[in-house]
C-alpha cells in the first residue's frame, strides 16, 4: 500500500480495491511514529467526513505545511510566536484539496515563517533527511519533503518563495512544483513574502504533482492576486522530448565562474540528465539570463522587506505568544517579539526594515524591484527561443545538520538557481535525477507563466527515462 | 491687527478623513456599524489574523470616484495601495493600507480652496481606555474594538489656501454639505465619520515663503476647528514676535481646556516605511466606473447656491446658507414647491414655470426670497442642529405661513409668534390665526385700525405735537400704543404711515 503513489492509491480506491479508511489509518500510524520530526501535528483520529471514494482525490490523505491555516488545527508556521495557535478558518488551497476528497493527515514542520533552506530554523526542532538522518532535508518545506520521501504521507503541499518547495524536493529525492504566481490562492497561507509566496505540491512523481496542482489552482475572491488558470491542468503523458528546446543559463551553471559553486557530483548528474534529454529528442543549448546573478541580492531585499511588514501583526495583542513587558506597550512588543521570533526571522525583519527606511528605500528596495523587472525580461527573452530553462535545483546535495547554520550567506546560496523564477513569477519543477554519493540530486525545469501542463509533460518524459528509485528512503 | 507693527497672514491647509457609508468594510465583507456591541463585526481580514488577505471594496472605490469628480479632481486611471507601517494596538496588521505616491485623485477645487489629493485607505480599530480619565494617561488598561477596523476612509488634503479660522470652518461646512449631498458618508464629526486635521503656519502679510507649520489634531467639531486654529495662530504669532522659533510638531487640541498640547515626539516622528501593498493589484479606474460615478452625481451645494442666487434671486449669503446645509436647502425647495403646488400636481415644475413666467423681478422670486428669509427664524426656534423636515413644521405649513405674511393677512410679529407655536405644538397656521383672532388689521378693513390710531394720537398730544414739528423720533410711543392695543396684529410700517397721515406729517417733508 505504501509503495503506491497518490494517483495510484486514488485509482485503487475508486476501483474498490482499497478502503480509504484503511489507507488513512495506515498513513496516520506511520506519521504518528515519525522519527524525522517531519510533523508538527498528526490527525488523532479518522477525518470528520468519511472519505469519498468517488471524489477526484478519492480519500488519499494529504500532509500540509504548518503555515497553511487549518481551522481548529495548530497552524504555527514553525514559530514559537504562534505556538498552539488554532485559526478559525482554513486556507483556500487546503479547503480545495479537502473538497476534492483529500483529508488532512498532518501538518508538516518547516523553517520558521518559511525562512530557511534546511528546516533547521523551526522552533520545533530540525527535520531529518530520510536518506541520511545526519543531514538536512532542505527547506523551508522540509517537513513536507521528508514526509513524502519517507512514505509518511502519500503526498504533501508546501510553499515556495525562493525555492522552498523545489530545493527540499531535490534534497529528498521527490518532485516539487512551484506554480505560476497567482495560480494558487494565498488566502490562509501565513505570509512570508507576499509577492513571491506560492503554494505547490511535493509528491513522489510528476503525475501526482499534476493531480494535486489541478485541485489547487483557481481564482479566489479572497486573494486579489490570484487568477483563473487558463485551461485545465492535464495529467502528463509525453513519452519523449522531441522538438523541446532546453536552455541552460550560463549565468547560473556557468563554467568556473558560477557563484553557486555547484558540487562536482551535482554537475555530473546535471550533465548526464541533459544527455538523457537529448536522447529523448530535446535540443540543449546555452542561453543567457544576464541579470540572474543579481537575483539572490534582489531577493534578499524584496523578501525581507515584505516580511518585515507581514510579520508586524505578531505583536502579542490578539493571538499567539504574549510576554508582558516591564513597563509599557512598547516593552510588551519588545519582550513578545524577542521571545517569539528566532534568529533568522529577526535577521530578516531587520534587513527588511532597513531596506524600506526613509533615505534607503530607493537604493535598496527600489533598485531590487528594478532588478526584478530585468530578470523577468531576461526570462521573456529566453522563452522566445527556448521552451524551458533547466538547471540543477540545488548546487549541493543534502548537507549535514549544522553545517551552514553559522553562515547565513552560505545558506542563502542554496537558492542560487531557484530564486530567479519566483522573482519572475514563472513556474518551475524539480524532479529527482539520480544520486550523488548516495544522496538525491534535483533537476529543475522552468517555463513561461501558465506553462504548467507543458512543464509537467516534459518533466514526466524525463522522469520515465531517469527511472529514479526513491524506495530506499521509505524504510 | 490694525496698528500692529507687522501684520501676519495665517496659511492653513486641511486634511479631512471621511468614513464612507458603504455597507461593508474596505477590505472584507464585515458590516459597518456604529454603537454595536464591540467586536461583533470582525473576520480574519479586519482582525489581521495570520494568512488573511485584503480584497478591495468596489463600492468604496465608486464613492471615492464620486468625491473626486465632485471636487473636480483628476482621476488616476491606475492608482496604487501602499502599506504604511507602524505598531499600535488599534492597527491589527501592523500597517495601514493606504494610498501613497499614486493616489486615486489629484488636484481639484471646492469653492475657493484647491484640493491637493484624494485617496482611499482603511480606518484603524477603536481603542477604549478604561479608567476615570477616559484617556490613555492614567487609565487602568486599554481594550480594542475591532468593529471599526477596516472601515473605508477617504482622505482629502487641501492646498494651503485657507486664510483664517472662520474660513476653515466655513469651508469645512461646504465640504460636509457636498459629501452629504453625494450620499457617501454620514459626515458626523461627533461620531468621527468626518475628522479634520489642520496644518497651520503664519507669515508676514504679503510674504510668499511659508513659515514652519504645525499639525493640529482632534478638532472633532466645527467650533473646535475654529478655536483650535485660532489658538494656534495666536500662539505662533506671539512666538514669532518674541523672536522664537516655531517647532514643527503635532499638537493635540484639548477642547475642555481650549489648549493645544504637543504629542510626544516619539508618536510624531514615524518612519512609515511605505511600500507598495503586494496583496492588492493596482486599482484601475475604467471608463465604465467613471461613467457610473458621474452618473450618480447630484446637484452639489456650490451649484445649488448659484442656482438659488441666480434663478431665485436670493442674496449670496442666504443662498449659501441654505445650499451648504443640504437639509435647509431641501426644506426650502419643498416649501417653495408647496406654495406653488395648489394649482398643479407637480409643485417643483410649477414653481419653475412660475419663476420663468414671472421674469427676473417676478413674484416667484419675491416669494422665494421671502421664504428663504423665514428659514433662519425657523432654525433659531428648532435649534441649529436639527433638520426642519423632522420638526413639527412641515414645509407645507411653513409655506402657508409665509404666504399669509406675503398677502398681508398677518403681520410679521404675529407670524413670528405663530411660528413659535407651530414649532412647539404643530398645527395649521391659518387655523391658529383664525382661532386666536390674529388676522392683520388693515386701514382698508373696517376702520378699526384707524380708530385705534386716532385714539393713540389723542392719548399723547405732546408726542403728536413734536412729530408735527418735525421730530420724527417722537412717533415711537404712539406706534407702541397702537401695537399694544392691536396685540401686534397691525403692520408697523402701515401704522407709522397712518399716524403721520393723521398728524399731517408726511415722510420726506419735514415741517410741511
Amino acid at each position: 500500500m505504501l509503495e503506491l503513489t497518490g494517483a495510484q492509491a486514488a485509482a485503487r480506491v475508486r476501483a474498490r480495491e482499497l478502503d480509504p479508511r484503511e489507507l488513512f489509518d495506515a498513513y496516520r500510524d506511520r506519521a504518528a511514529a515519525d522519527e524525522l520530526n517531519a510533523f508538527t501535528w498528526v490527525a488523532d483520529g479518522p477525518p470528520e467526513l468519511a472519505p469519498d471514494a468517488q471524489a477526484p482525490l478519492a480519500g488519499v490523505p494529504v500532509a500540509v505545511k504548518d503555515l497553511f491555516c487549518t481551522e481548529g488545527v495548530p497552524s504555527q508556521a514553525g514559530s514559537r510566536i504562534l505556538e498552539g495557535y488554532r485559526p478559525p478558518y482554513t486556507a483556500t488551497v487546503v479547503a480545495k484539496l479537502l473538497e476534492a476528497g483529500a483529508p488532512l493527515l498532518a501538518k508538516t514542520n518547516q523553517d520558521e515563517f518559511a525562512m530557511g533552506s534546511s528546516t533547521e530554523n523551526s522552533a520545533f526542532g530540525p527535520v531529518l533527511n530520510p536518506w541520511d538522518r545526519a543531514r538536512v532535508p532542505g527547506g523551508s518545506s522540509g517537513g513536507s519533503a521528508a514526509a513524502v520521501a519517507a512514505g509518511l504521507a502519500p503526498w504533501a503541499i508546501g510553499t515556495d518563495t525562493g525555492g522552498s518547495i523545489r530545493q527540499p524536493a531535490a534534497l529528498c529525492g521527490i518532485v516539487g512544483l512551484k506554480p505560476t504566481y497567482g495560480a494558487c490562492s494565498r488566502y490562509g497561507m501565513i505570509a512570508f513574502a507576499s509577492s513571491l509566496d506560492q503554494a505547490g505540491p511535493l509528491t513522489r512523481d510528476v503525475t501526482d504533482a499534476a493531480l494535486l496542482l489541478r485541485h489547487m489552482v483557481g481564482h479566489d475572491r479572497h486573494d486579489s492576486t490570484s487568477v483563473r488558470f487558463p485551461g485545465p491542468i492535464e495529467l502528463p503523458s509525453a513519452e519523449d522530448l522531441r522538438g523541446v528546446r532546453l536552455g541552460v543559463p550560463e549565468e547560473l551553471i556557468g563554467g568556473g565562474q558560477d557563484g553557486a559553486g555547484i558540487e562536482p557530483g551535482v554537475r555530473a548528474n546535471f550533465e548526464a540528465t541533459l544527455r538523457l534529454a537529448e536522447a529523448l529528442g530535446a535540443s540543449v543549448e546555452l542561453c543567457r539570463l544576464p541579470h540572474a546573478p543579481h537575483a539572490l541580492s534582489a531577493y534578499y531585499l524584496i523578501a525581507p522587506a515584505e516580511a518585515s511588514a507581514n510579520l508586524a501583526r505578531f505583536d502579542g495583542v490578539r493571538y499567539g505568544l504574549r510576554v508582558d513587558g516591564s513597563r509599557d506597550l512598547e516593552s510588551m512588543y519588545m519582550a513578545t517579539r524577542s521571545a517569539g521570533f528566532g534568529t533568522e526571522v529577526k535577521r530578516r525583519i531587520m534587513l527588511g526594515t532597513y531596506a524600506l527606511s526613509s533615505g534607503y528605500y530607493d537604493a535598496y528596495y527600489g533598485t531590487a524591484q528594478k532588478v526584478r523587472t530585468k530578470i523577468a525580461d531576461d526570462f521573456r527573452a529566453v522563452f522566445e527561443q527556448f521552451d524551458f530553462v533547466v538547471t540543477p535545483t540545488s548546487p549541493w546535495t543534502a548537507f549535514e545538520l549544522g553545517a551552514k547554520t553559522d553562515d547565513p550567506l552560505a545558506m542563502y546560496l542554496n537558492d542560487f538557481c531557484t530564486v530567479p523564477m519566483p522573482l519572475a513569477g514563472i513556474p518551475a519543477i524539480s524532479i529527482p535525477s539520480g544520486l550523488s554519493a548516495g544522496l538525491p540530486v534535483g533537476f529543475q525545469l522552468a517555463g513561461p507563466a501558465f506553462s504548467e501542463t507543458r512543464l509537467l509533460d516534459a518533466a514526466y518524459a524525463l522522469e520515465r527515462t531517469i527511472g529514479f528509485d526513491g524506495s530506499a528512503a521509505r524504510r | 491687527m490694525t496698528g500692529a507693527p507687522t501684520a501676519y497672514e495665517p496659511v492653513i491647509g486641511l486634511e479631512i478623513h471621511v468614513q464612507l457609508s458603504t455597507r461593508t468594510k474596505m477590505f472584507c465583507g464585515c458590516e459597518l456599524s456604529f454603537g454595536d456591541p464591540p467586536n461583533i463585526h470582525t473576520c480574519p481580514v479586519c482582525l489581521g489574523l495570520p494568512g488573511a488577505l485584503p480584497r478591495l471594496n468596489q463600492r468604496a472605490v465608486h464613492f471615492g470616484l464620486m468625491i473626486g469628480l465632485a471636487l473636480e479632481s483628476e482621476i488616476s486611471d491606475r492608482s496604487l495601495f501602499h502599506r504604511k507601517n507602524y505598531f499600535y494596538p488599534d492597527l491589527p496588521k501592523g500597517y495601514q493600507i493606504s494610498q501613497y505616491d499614486v493616489p486615486l485623485c489629484r488636484g481639484g477645487r471646492l469653492g475657493d480652496v484647491r484640493i491637493h489629493r484624494v485617496h482611499l485607505e482603511e480606518d484603524a480599530a477603536k481603542l477604549i481606555h478604561v479608567g476615570e480619565s477616559g484617556r490613555i494617561h492614567g487609565s487602568d488598561r486599554s481594550i480594542v474594538d475591532f468593529n471599526r477596523s477596516g472601515t473605508p476612509l477617504v482622505e482629502i488634503v487641501t492646498e494651503p489656501d485657507v486664510r483664517s479660522p472662520e474660513h476653515a470652518r466655513e469651508w469645512l461646512t461646504l465640504l460636509r454639505a457636498t459629501l452629504r449631498r453625494l450620499g457617501v458618508s454620514d459626515v458626523n464629526m461627533a461620531e468621527g465619520s468626518l475628522r479634520c486635521d489642520a496644518n497651520v503656519s503664519v507669515r508676514p502679510a504679503g510674504a510668499t515663503a511659508l513659515g514652519t507649520k504645525t499639525e493640529l489634531k482632534n478638532m472633532n467639531s466645527f467650533s473646535y476647528l475654529e478655536r483650535g486654529v485660532r489658538t494656534e495662530i495666536e500662539r505662533q504669532i506671539s512666538l514669532v514676535e518674541a523672536g522664537e522659533e516655531i517647532v514643527q510638531e503635532t499638537l493635540h487640541f484639548d477642547p475642555a481646556a481650549g489648549r493645544l498640547t504637543p504629542l510626544r515626539s516619539k508618536e510624531a516622528a514615524h518612519d512609515y516605511r511605505y511600500f507598495p501593498e503586494p496583496d492588492l493589484v493596482p486599482l484601475l479606474a475604467t471608463g465604465e466606473m467613471l461613467a457610473a460615478a458621474s452618473g450618480e452625481l447630484p446637484e452639489l451645494p456650490t451649484a445649488r447656491a448659484a442656482r438659488f442666487e441666480q434663478d431665485l434671486g436670493l442674496p449670496r449669503d442666504r443662498a449659501r446658507e441654505l445650499a451648504f446645509r443640504g437639509e435647509l436647502g431641501d426644506y426650502f425647495e419643498r416649501a417653495l414647491a408647496a406654495a406653488a403646488s395648489p394649482r398643479g400636481p407637480d409643485g417643483a415644475q410649477s414653481l419653475a414655470n412660475r419663476v420663468e413666467h414671472d421674469g427676473p423681478a417676478g413674484h416667484g422670486r419675491a416669494a422665494a426670497v421671502e421664504t428663504a428669509n423665514w428659514i433662519p427664524l425657523l432654525v433659531e426656534r428648532i435649534g441649529s442642529d436639527h433638520d426642519p423636515a423632522q420638526s413639527n413644521v412641515p414645509p407645507e405649513s411653513f409655506a402657508a405661513l409665509v404666504a399669509m405674511v406675503r398677502n398681508n393677512e398677518i403681520s410679521r410679529d404675529v407670524a413670528r409668534d405663530v411660528l413659535t407655536q407651530l414649532v412647539q405644538a404643530g398645527g395649521d397656521p391659518r387655523e391658529i390665526v383664525e382661532r386666536e383672532g390674529l388676522g392683520a388689521l388693515n386701514s382698508s378693513d373696517d376702520g378699526e385700525l384707524i380708530v385705534i390710531v386716532e385714539r393713540a394720537i389723542a392719548a399723547d398730544a405732546d408726542a403728536a405735537e413734536k412729530v408735527r414739528a418735525g421730530n420724527l423720533k417722537a412717533i415711537g410711543p404712539i406706534v407702541g400704543y397702537v401695537m399694544r392695543e392691536t396685540r401686534g396684529r397691525a403692520d408697523g410700517g402701515e401704522v407709522t404711515r397712518l399716524i403721520r397721515d393723521r398728524i399731517g406729517q408726511t415722510p420726506g417733508q419735514p415741517g410741511a
